[in-house]
């Protein structure tokens, strides 16, 4: 490991690795891009019965989960005040007692995660905590609104103060092969985000197989994205194990082909601690430790942070708690 | 270590299972324990001690069984039979799923107790090992329900000696068990002496389903108690372990009319095109040879990996092992536990110790002090090299380099062994075009180490013979409900009365497509019944079954042919035989005397013309298996088959045992009647003008006493059947044990080679192996 990463338990992206410069499109290297779907399965089926976090581990892991959430709201009826309530959740994700008796006094979750018009509130209730803002852009989660619209949505956001931009691939560039379309739009995305750090969804549920998830995160890495994510969290299947596998040994192929270290964002139906910790260990497996952080790593999740506290009381207390011990995100 | 420390080191810590409730029955139960024999655990007598390998602490003491116990158990075992083959089919399946039941009720103390004794991580025992104990039962309970409709003919052995090994306790146990009970067999079953608790408790369960005493006995012991229960009163032998018990265990079973299968050692290939998904390959080598730390006869030993990905592979692999949790086997988070005994370790050392050839990476984990071997890859072997070769039966992996999917396929087969074998390729054409070309019984397709009760697993070659799991297993422990009659040897007519022919006719042997004399160029001659010389007979000898051999091997194109092809064949050989029928049934009556012949002429075309039918009607099956995918269940030929014909048909013999063998694809080495060998070499003239390509039927003639051996001994060939008069069953098994080739033989007793018995469903499965090939998909 060539990187040693600080205790901090939000740092920004940019503070702790080098961006992701993209490379030119390797259409050899994307084509070579396999995976069989069945060993993939074989493998995400027997990874919970094969690693397993007891007790402090457990707690330990559990907040680590937390400070790789993207605490997220997105729906059409969000308002200032809803998304005050998330900030305020963002910067106290846990009640007071339980993270003090962990230790962990500081801990907040990675980031806020909200629509456009929901970043100047985001960024408002936010101000002084360190805990960036992630906007879901460009058409989301369709993106399917014309591509010069696209662009100036990820601008808008950017001055709007977000410093995370998730955008959204076109599908159908994947489903009919045109890699370099896809290519093009990822590196025009990725330039209009500026300093901002872009995260791509490739929407995995859309994209028909898991070869096609493979090629897809390396062409979107090689087009200078920071992040690969999988969902939007709006398809009819979101964030999988088996999924996540291919996405993350296509991340570890691009780290050992260019040195540089691409995040991972599995988002949508993880809501259980359980779950989370299953992640991690996959992440840990197949990455390695230095991904077990929020630069490298996040959840899409909403209300996977209420199973964690529950988790952490029982911890504590030995008893098993209640959703209403602990406040609503 | 704090949370707030944790939080930064993000490690795994510990996640032990409890050993209390298994500790807590190894006290009750025993801690000394004696059989479990007629319903009962048995005072303990003379014991020894058993280890947990991970820690080196005594967890029990167990007895060494002597001859006297095993003669005490076959005893209960026998008394038991009747009743419980009696019981019928559907009482059976009763108690077979009790068993199933109480398996899943007690999964937890089994997996327990095995990863104590074994060394295993509990993720294996507790969901691997245990779940297909219960599932083998489950479909055993099945099989047994539906015995007695589906197995019209058929019968219990009777007593079943079963030895098992130590690398899968409980699981072997269940996969001999199961079918011995299903079909209507007693057992007495012997445990490896590392590894006799799960059995014992097993025994427990036994009693707790309502089996009744004495169906199944456990005599614990060393392989001297194994040596005992081989040489007891039994009726049919399984064995699990290493080749050379196997081989022992075959010669000492010999003649004595039992049936026998033999689950032996492997150095199974696992081969990687370029092809394939390089992640999930390297994912599958994991559970490959580091599932129950390489202690696995049939792992993924031997890596052949395409030369052009060979080095991306390799780091890839290499980073991978890195990452392997080894240590405290009840650990849950732990991927490779303890090697099973000092023993076994030193083993493993040794060997790889020994070489002085290839690179050596160990796998940069942290390794526990006590009975373990880090996980280990050796790069850069030839084929010579004698680790690419011995089956090391340890965490050890040995690679190798190949250019091309014909190469894959010669270096795959260049072994003693033929368990298994792991393809890797997202091409299917290339997965399916390797698959039947592999000499294994076991093929997985983009996978490894999948099994299931009702897919068959077992070996070719030196890997043993015989199937667990499927129909295929359960057919292992039956035998034919009716037994032919004592067989008189044969004698040749004599006489002196010559006859002179007008032009003399000389007979040959048939070796790959020609006559040809014999190599000792020495004759017989052949009376007719009245005592009347008819011709010469070669006689053959030991380099006459050597060309015969090599002449049947060079012909190994004929597996390859189309079965409708091969029918077409044999079709035509009935028709040629049936336009020459009447010469040939003069032939015969003139040979044996009496007008039987035409009837023997007439039945030979019929037989050839139903052979030739079941050409294309016997390729397998395809098992329902619990994956997304199926498993083939394909009917190989055998391959070479050397075939000492029955004496008292001269031609009706022969054809029966040529025909289905041929028919399915095999090249046969085919010893004629040898007090009627004219007939046999009467018939060549058929097979020369019937399309027949040169070596896959050879026709020897000459002393079944002298060629038998040879046969039965030679290396180049995968089965002898025999149905002589002469005594020759025993000499055949015995020297049958050099190759471990299948046997088939009649010991000494008749068939009816006119009725149904002559063309009995048996050639078919005597001409084939079943090859499972796993194929999971997924688009």
């Amino acid at each position: 490991m060539t990187h040693t990463a600080t205790a901090t338990t939000h740092p920004l992206p940019q503070i702790a690795e080098p961006r992701n410069p993209g490379t030119a499109l390797d259409l050899d290297r994307v084509m070579r891009a396999t995976a069989n779907r069945s060993a993939i399965e074989r493998r995400a089926a027997t990874l919970p019965g094969r690693r397993s976090v007891k007790k402090a581990h457990q707690a330990a892991w559990l907040a680590r989960a937390i400070s790789c959430i993207d605490l997220t709201t997105l729906s059409g009826d969000d308002t200032a005040g809803r998304v005050a309530r998330l900030c305020g959740k963002a910067k106290a994700p846990v009640r007071r007692d339980i993270l003090e008796a962990l230790d962990l006094p500081d801990l907040t979750v990675g980031a806020v995660c909200v629509y456009h018009d929901m970043i100047a509130p985001a960024v408002r209730h936010l101000d002084g905590s360190g805990i960036p803002v992630a906007a879901v852009s460009t058409g989301f989660p369709a993106g399917l609104s014309p591509f010069h619209l696209r662009l100036a949505e990820i601008g808008e956001s950017v001055s709007a103060g977000a410093s995370e931009i998730d955008i959204v691939i076109s599908r159908r560039h994947v489903l009919t092969g045109d890699w370099q379309a896809l290519y093009d739009e990822m590196r025009a995305f990725r330039q209009a985000c500026g300093e901002a750090h872009v995260k791509a969804i490739l929407a995995t549920g859309e994209l028909g197989t898991l070869r096609n998830v493979a090629r897809a995160s390396l062409v979107c890495m090689m087009a200078g994205a920071d992040f690969i994510k999988t969902s939007t969290g709006k398809e009819g299947v979101n964030a999988t194990l088996p999924v996540s596998l291919v996405m993350m040994r296509a991340i570890r192929d691009y780290h050992d082909w260019t040195g540089i270290r691409v995040g991972y964002k599995p988002a949508g139906g993880i809501s259980k601690a359980k779950d989370a910790i299953t992640y991690l260990a996959l992440v840990k497996e197949e990455l390695g430790d230095r991904w077990l952080r929020p630069d490298l790593f996040r959840f899409g999740a909403s209300s996977l942070l209420g199973d964690i506290e529950r988790q952490l009381e029982h911890h504590l207390t030995g008893a098993y708690s209640a959703a209403w011990r602990h406040a609503l995100a | 270590m704090t949370v707030r420390e944790i939080f930064e080191t993000m490690d795994y810590g510990t996640a032990p299972e409890s050993a209390t409730d298994a500790l807590a029955w190894i006290a009750g139960t025993g801690p000394r324990f004696g059989h479990f024999l007629g319903g009962a655990y048995r005072e303990a007598g003379e014991t020894f001690e058993t280890r947990n390998p991970a820690t080196g602490e005594v967890l029990a003491e167990i007895t060494q069984g002597t001859a006297e116990d095993v003669e005490a158990a076959v005893a209960a075992a026998r008394a038991a039979q009747p009743g419980w083959e009696g019981l019928g089919g559907k009482g059976r399946a009763r108690v077979l799923y009790a068993i199933a039941r109480l398996v899943q009720k007690h999964s937890r103390l089994f997996a327990v107790l095995e990863s104590l004794e074994g060394g295993k991580p509990i993720r294996e025992s507790r969901d691997i090992d245990i779940p297909l104990v219960a599932r083998h039962f489950y479909h055993h309970a099945g099989l047994a329900q539906l015995f007695d409709t589906e197995n019209a003919g058929r019968k219990a052995w009777g007593v079943c000696g079963q030895i098992v090994p130590w690398n899968f306790p409980l699981l072997m146990l269940a996969w001999k068990i199961a079918p011995a009970l299903a079909a209507g067999n007693t057992v007495v079953l012997k445990p490896a002496e590392w590894t006799s608790l799960t059995a014992l408790l097993f025994g427990d369960i036994c009693r707790q389903a309502g089996l009744p005493e004495g169906v199944v006995n456990i005599v614990t012991g060393d392989g001297e108690t194994g040596a005992a229960l081989v040489a007891s009163d039994i009726d049919k032998v399984a064995f699990t372990g290493s080749t050379d018990v196997g081989r022992k265990i075959r010669e000492a079973t010999a003649g004595r009319g039992l049936g026998l299968t033999l689950e032996l050692g492997g150095k199974s290939p696992y081969i990687v095109f370029e092809d394939a998904d390089l992640d999930s390959a390297v994912e599958g080598l994991v559970d490959a040879i580091w599932f129950n730390g390489g202690q696995v006869c049939c792992a993924g030993s031997r890596l052949l990996v395409q030369e052009g990905i060979a080095e991306a592979f390799h780091a890839k692999l290499k980073a991978r092992m890195d990452k392997l949790r080894v240590g405290d086997p009840l650990d849950k988070s732990i991927d490779v536990g303890a090697i099973v005994d000092p023993e076994q370790l030193s083993r493993i050392r040794a060997l790889v110790d020994g070489t002085d050839e290839g690179e050596i990476h160990r796998a940069a984990c942290e390794i526990p002090e006590g009975c373990f071997y880090p996980p280990t890859l050796v790069t850069g072997l030839s084929q010579a090299s004698r680790l690419m070769q011995e089956e090391i039966f340890g965490p050890v992996l040995v690679s190798t380099t190949f250019r091309t999917p014909s190469e894959a396929v010669q270096i795959a087969n260049d072994t003693r062994y033929g368990l298994a074998a792991s393809l890797w390729s997202e091409n299917i054409n290339t997965c399916l075009d390797i698959a039947p070309k592999i000499a294994a019984g076991v093929v997985w397709i983009n996978g490894t180490n999948m099994f299931d009760a009702a897919a068959g697993f077992g070996g070719v070659r030196e890997s043993g013979f015989g199937r667990e799991g499927g129909p295929e297993g359960l057919e292992a422990y039956m035998r034919p409900l009716h037994r032919g009659d004592a067989l008189e040897k044969a004698a040749a007519a004599t006489g002196e009365a010559t006859e002179p022919q007008s032009v003399d006719r000389t007979a040959k042997l048939y070796v790959g497509g020609k006559q040809a004399r014999p190599d000792g160029g020495y004759a017989r001659a052949v009376f007719d019944a009245r005592g009347t010389l008819i011709g010469q007979a070669p006689i053959g000898n030991r380099k006459d079954v050597r060309n015969a051999v090599e002449a049947a091997r060079g012909a190994s194109g004929w597996a390859g042919a189309t079965a409708h092809n091969r029918a077409q064949v044999i079709y035509y050989i009935g028709e040629n035989l049936a336009a020459r029928a009447e010469e040939f049934a003069a032939r015969l009556d003139r040979m044996k005397g009496g007008t039987d012949g035409k009837r023997e002429v007439e039945t030979a075309v019929d037989r050839l013309f139903t052979w030739a039918a079941w050409a294309d009607k016997f390729g397998g099956e395809v098992r329902s298996v619990p994956i997304r995918g199926t498993a083939l269940a394909m009917r190989e030929p055998v391959g070479v088959i050397g075939a000492i014909c029955p004496d008292e048909a001269p031609l009706l013999g022969l054809v029966s045992v040529m025909a289905p063998a041929i028919a399915m694809g095999n090249r046969v080495v085919l010893v004629a009647s040898e007090p009627h060998p004219l007939a046999a070499t009467d018939f060549y003239q058929i097979l020369d003008t019937s399309d027949l390509p040169g070596g896959v039927a050879n026709i020897l003639t000459g002393s079944h006493a002298e060629l038998a051996p040879v046969l039965a001994a030679h290396m180049d060939v995968e089965a002898v059947w025999s149905f002589s008069s002469t005594d020759l069953s025993a000499e055949i098994e015995r020297r049958a044990a050099g190759n471990l080739k299948r046997t088939w033989v009649n010991d000494g007793r008749g068939r009816d080679w006119f009725g149904p018995a002559g063309e009995d469903r048996a050639f078919l499965g005597h001409a084939t192996e079943v090859k499972t090939v796993w194929v999971p998909w997924g688009a």
